[in-house]
């Protein structure tokens, strides 16, 4: 019967096994030929709106990249899906949403408005661009509009 | 109790009350928004709401795993705390820096990383508070006559709960770079070392309520957080599998997530087990429901739900969906709520003297905020797999789809009231029990 020491050694064990490849793990994902962000691409723009997504909690209801609150729509793929809906005008419409003054509630559900400068919602514009840009593994087949449309052809 | 200063616990667990009841409130806030009532969204919109909301989850248990240890920790060292003035400055700075947090969230002063929204600067409070109460614990602990391995698995979990907030607060320009590192925290918080908390805190419980031997409740102590860092290291992979990073994680991700129940799985077994290997049993009837619960509601809440969407191809269409809360309730619920809650209900009357061991109050406490528990969390499940069904398999409007899932959140809104009542008639037990007192200490043994 396993005794009290072996159970000790079962745990530091695996505890430094799985550690130690973890971190390998984590150093290969972030090596340059293993990169799926388009690291080159992330401008200062991109960088300042990330800043104002984060400084804003916009995740507190919506998700990106699938994480998120589930209260608001997926915005991984969102000026895709307002290119279809609003006849190429996504990038505009977004603009709008986030510098006008009273809260956007096209559907009943009411966002936070927050007023933004031109400025700060196209950098706001940058950052989904380049978001929407990652390789997600197929998860964009899930959420991007566009590829739907490629799979129902 | 056997130790004047383990009462320094009664106020950790007092704030832990107090702040469940705030939790809940803010749940209630957005339960009432998804319905279509979200007349405070001037004051608190929805995604104040979320982060109070989750804040207030994480520093109510956070304060109970405190308090738990304040009143372990002496227990198994054999002596008292080695400064119970310092305690209860870290308790009040805990407290200070929670609720500044929390008003802050109101004006949008905050970072919009779920789960870690608590401002940076804040950050460093939050660690210097808890390098206090890690030196007050680790000293007693190695200035006492023993360190048994429940009090080292506890301190332990404590420990590398606190390393592991340092991660979070790394500065990273991509977004995939800085969720991949908040998952370090939480990932590894709660499928790593809180288990090691939870395991602790079980297996003094377990010693306590049953009387086995020692040896053996703490053989099986080390198996199961052997299991739990096992699977839950490489486990953290099924947090990778969409945010895009390499395609490795869904293997390596959905093998040892897949795994992760079997720590849970143990848990429950061990538990019972020992309640039925057990010769002596303990009068307090109400710890030991609350102590049994958390081993087998954690093994559904992470466990069963965990597991039904950790598979890649599974996770893909559920992924950022109410699937995701549905299994995050019942498991925080079960794993971490019941733990915090067995161990006050175990020590609070150690600390009065009042005796309350098996009030119907007491009981029906424990009944109706674990029924309305699992029925919030059949109505979040109910609409999340509609949420995928419509919007990932047959590609409806997420606000549409949202109308025809509200139906749920009424449901959900009336369990979380079965629920809240359940959690009232626990704050009410408690505060029967009255203050802590030094009498106490002759009552007992
Ligand atoms: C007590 C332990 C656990 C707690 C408190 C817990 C809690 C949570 C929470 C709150 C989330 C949402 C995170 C977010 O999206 O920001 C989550 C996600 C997840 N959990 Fe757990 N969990 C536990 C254990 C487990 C276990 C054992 C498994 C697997 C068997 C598991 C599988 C998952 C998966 C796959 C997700 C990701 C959902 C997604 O974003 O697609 N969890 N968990
Ligand atoms: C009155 C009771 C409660 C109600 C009405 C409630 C409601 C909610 C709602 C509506 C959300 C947001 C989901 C979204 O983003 O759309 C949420 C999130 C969350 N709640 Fe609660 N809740 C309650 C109690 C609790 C309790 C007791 C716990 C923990 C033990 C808890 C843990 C969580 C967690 C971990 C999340 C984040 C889930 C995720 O992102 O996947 N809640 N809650
Ligand atoms: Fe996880």
């Amino acid at each position: 019967m396993l005794s009290k020491k072996q159970a000790r050694a079962f745990f530091l064990g695996g505890t430094l096994v799985t550690f130690l490849i973890f971190i390998g793990l984590t150093i290969f994902s972030f090596s340059k030929e293993n990169d799926q962000t388009n690291r080159e691409n992330l401008t200062a723009e991109v960088v300042r709106g990330k800043e104002i997504w984060e400084s804003n909690n916009c995740m507190g209801c919506h998700t990106l990249l699938g994480e998120g609150a589930y209260y608001a729509p997926e915005l991984t793929k969102v000026i895709d899906r307002l290119n279809i809906r609003y006849d190429g005008n996504g990038e505009e419409v977004i603009k709008s949403i986030l510098m006008s003054p009273s809260p956007w509630q096209l559907n009943g559900r009411k966002m936070v408005a927050y007023g933004m400068t031109e400025q700060e919602a196209s950098d706001v514009v940058a950052f989904f661009n380049w978001i929407g840009k990652i390789d997600l593994n197929g998860f964009d087949r899930v959420i991007s509009p566009l590829a739907k449309e490629k799979i129902n052809k | 109790m056997k130790y004047k200063s383990q009462k320094v616990a009664y106020w950790f667990f007092a704030l832990s009350m107090l702040l469940l009841v705030l939790q809940i409130t803010y749940g209630f806030v957005m339960g009432f928004a998804r319905i279509g009532f979200d007349n405070l969204h001037e004051f608190i919109p929805f995604n104040t709401a979320r982060a109070v909301h989750t804040n207030l989850l994480v520093v109510w248990l956070l304060s109970g795993f405190m308090g738990a240890a304040y009143y372990i920790i002496p227990e198994e060292a054999q002596r008292e705390l080695v400064s119970v003035k310092l305690a209860y400055v870290q308790l009040i700075s805990l407290a200070l820096v929670g609720v500044t947090a929390i008003v802050g969230f109101h004006f949008n002063i905050w970072e919009g990383r779920k789960f870690l929204e608590i401002p940076r600067p804040l950050d460093y409070l939050v660690v210097v508070n808890v390098l206090l109460f890690l030196g007050l614990i680790l000293t007693t602990l190695f200035k006492g006559k023993r360190q048994t391995t429940t009090a080292l698995v506890l301190s332990m979990g404590l420990l590398f709960a606190a390393l592991l907030y340092l991660p979070g607060m790394l500065p990273f320009d991509s977004q995939v770079t800085d969720s991949f590192f908040r998952w370090w925290v939480v990932h590894l918080w709660v499928e790593g070392v809180w288990e090691l908390i939870m395991g602790g805190i079980l297996s003094f419980l377990l010693i306590k309520l049953t009387g086995v031997d020692r040896e053996v409740i703490e053989k099986w102590l080390y198996v199961i957080v052997g299991l739990t860092f096992l699977s839950g290291v490489l486990g953290t992979g099924h947090h990778y599998y969409y945010i895009g990073v390499n395609k490795i994680w869904l293997i390596v991700g959905g093998i040892f997530s897949a795994l992760e129940p079997l720590a849970f799985l143990a848990m429950a077994l061990f538990a019972v087990n020992m309640y039925r290997k057990g010769e002596k049993k303990h009068p307090n009837k109400l710890a030991l429901y609350w102590t049994l619960g958390a081993a087998i509601v954690s093994f559904v809440g992470a466990g069963l739900l965990g597991f039904a969407h950790t598979l890649p191809q599974t996770n893909i269409y559920t992924h950022g969906t109410l699937v995701t809360a549905m299994h995050g309730h019942l498991a925080f619920w079960g794993a971490y709520g019941m733990i915090v809650l067995a161990i006050i209900s175990y020590s609070l009357p150690n600390m009065t003297g009042r005796k309350l061991y098996d009030s119907s109050r007491g009981r029906m406490a424990f009944w109706l905020a674990n029924i309305g528990m699992v029925g919030m969390t059949v109505a979040f499940g109910v609409a999340g797999v509609a949420q995928v069904y419509l919007e990932r398999k047959f590609k409806m409007d997420f606000m549409l789809v949202q109308k025809e899932i509200a139906i749920h959140f009424v449901v959900l809104v009336l369990c979380a009231s079965i629920f809240a009542t359940g959690i009232i008639l626990y704050i009410i037990d408690f505060y029967k029990h009255g203050k802590p007192s030094d009498e106490a200490l002759e009552i007992n043994e």
